[in-house]
């Protein structure tokens, strides 16, 4: 498979968010505004990029049978790296992401990724799966953030997009909002699927 | 006295893992089609989160304050709720072969459940002492609990119902937890 066709693969069909349902805790939890998304989402790629780099460096010191151990003290050392760093550069945008920062280490995408691809291909590939998986990651969080952030603050990226005397919706940066707003996304990308595959 | 019993009306209503501080969602959105798995899921929770807050905290005080390594406390929590967890089902194994049936496919899942961590995380940030901290893992695992019997009970309900085909799976499921968080907003503002 070529790495365009993958790169697709990766922000649609298969598509951490809204094609598998994984990582759903900071998807729905940091992506309050488009930026914070945006944030949350690079932070990860960022583990999910050096573990599975690291990963398949290691893949044939690690015997089977620790594996798993063995990938988790991994990844929750590039966890902590990110943490700290962000903490050090991004003091704000680490203070709002807050606890889903150390809760990377959890993602099931990260070590979904490090059993199922990084453990069994050579460093490029794994190179390559990470950061499009990342990315893919990225881009749900971004639209979904997006989302949110216009219907329940009326602003998108720091500009603001509706009238000041507009009233916007504002449980979409509240809780149930996250939930809904991911609700009609998943509805709108069934129909889509739907009709593609009705027009074949 | 009334501290305590403020934790737990905070922890299980005002701020509900599932609804405020969204944690847990994977098992929360993957184990609720059924009564009986949310059921066995919310007990395996309970018990092993009110265990592995209480354990974190003694680590976190007696070892990792102490020795000034406080910066490997991501990596601590989650080796020690791994290994847990392991532990758990070999002892539940041995001494409770009944108990074990009925919680044991939950057991290996737990580890990946980020209440777990988040939890033993927050209970560290917010300084709490090891009484707060057992009731407050305890109270938050209820409101895990709570969510997700009242959640499954309304998928079973749906099952039978008619809904459009474009709702059908998760995206029905996603707007019914978001309906549901919006309920558990009414508790807001009760306690802090």
């Amino acid at each position: 498979m070529n790495v365009k066709e993958k790169l697709l693969k990766s922000f649609f069909v298969e598509n951490p968010v809204t094609g598998l349902l994984l990582g759903l805790c900071p998807t729905l939890a940091t992506t309050t505004s488009a930026e914070n998304g945006l944030g949350m989402g690079l932070a990860t790629t960022f583990v999910l990029v050096s573990s599975n780099v690291v990963i398949s460096l290691l893949r044939n010191v690690i015997p089977n049978r620790v594996r798993i151990p063995s990938f988790i003290v991994v990844i929750a050392t590039f966890v902590t790296i990110v943490d700290m760093g962000m903490q050090a550069t991004l003091y704000d945008l680490h203070k709002t992401l807050g606890l889903f920062i150390p809760l990377i280490v959890v993602n099931c995408i990260i070590l979904g990724r490090a059993e199922a691809f990084a453990s069994k291909n050579n460093l490029w590939d794994s190179f390559l799966d990470g950061l499009f998986m990342g990315l893919g990651f990225t881009f749900s969080l971004f639209i979904l953030g997006s989302v949110r952030e216009i219907l329940g603050t009326g602003n998108w990226l720091g500009m603001a997009l509706v009238p000041g005397d507009w009233s916007t919706i504002l449980v979409f940066v509240l809780a149930p909002g996250a939930f809904l707003s991911l609700g009609f996304i998943l509805v709108g990308m069934n129909k889509i699927a739907r009709v593609i595959e009705g027009g074949k | 006295m009334t501290d305590l019993a403020l934790i737990i009306v905070s922890a299980v209503f005002v701020n509900n893992v599932i609804f405020s501080r969204f944690l847990g969602l994977c098992p929360y959105f993957g184990v609720s089609k059924k009564l009986d798995t949310a059921i066995g899921m919310s007990m395996a929770v309970i018990f092993v989160l009110t265990l592995a807050g209480t354990i974190t905290y003694i680590i976190q005080t007696y070892l990792l304050v102490p020795l000034n390594i406080g910066y490997l406390q991501t990596i601590a929590f989650i080796l020690i709720i791994a290994s847990l967890v392991q532990f758990v089902e070999i002892v539940m194994k041995k001494v409770a072969p009944t108990l074990y049936r009925g919680l044991g496919i939950f057991l290996p899942l737990i580890t990946t459940n980020c209440a777990i961590l988040g939890i033993s995380i927050l209970s560290v940030q917010f300084k709490y002492d090891l009484i707060e901290t057992i009731i407050f893992s305890f109270g938050s695992a209820l409101g895990f609990g709570l969510a997700l019997i009242i959640f499954s009970s309304v998928r079973e309900a749906l099952d039978t119902r008619e809904i459009p085909k474009a709702f059908v799976g998760a995206p029905i499921a996603m707007i019914v937890a978001g309906i549901l968080a919006m309920a558990f907003m009414g508790f807001s503002g009760m306690v802090k």
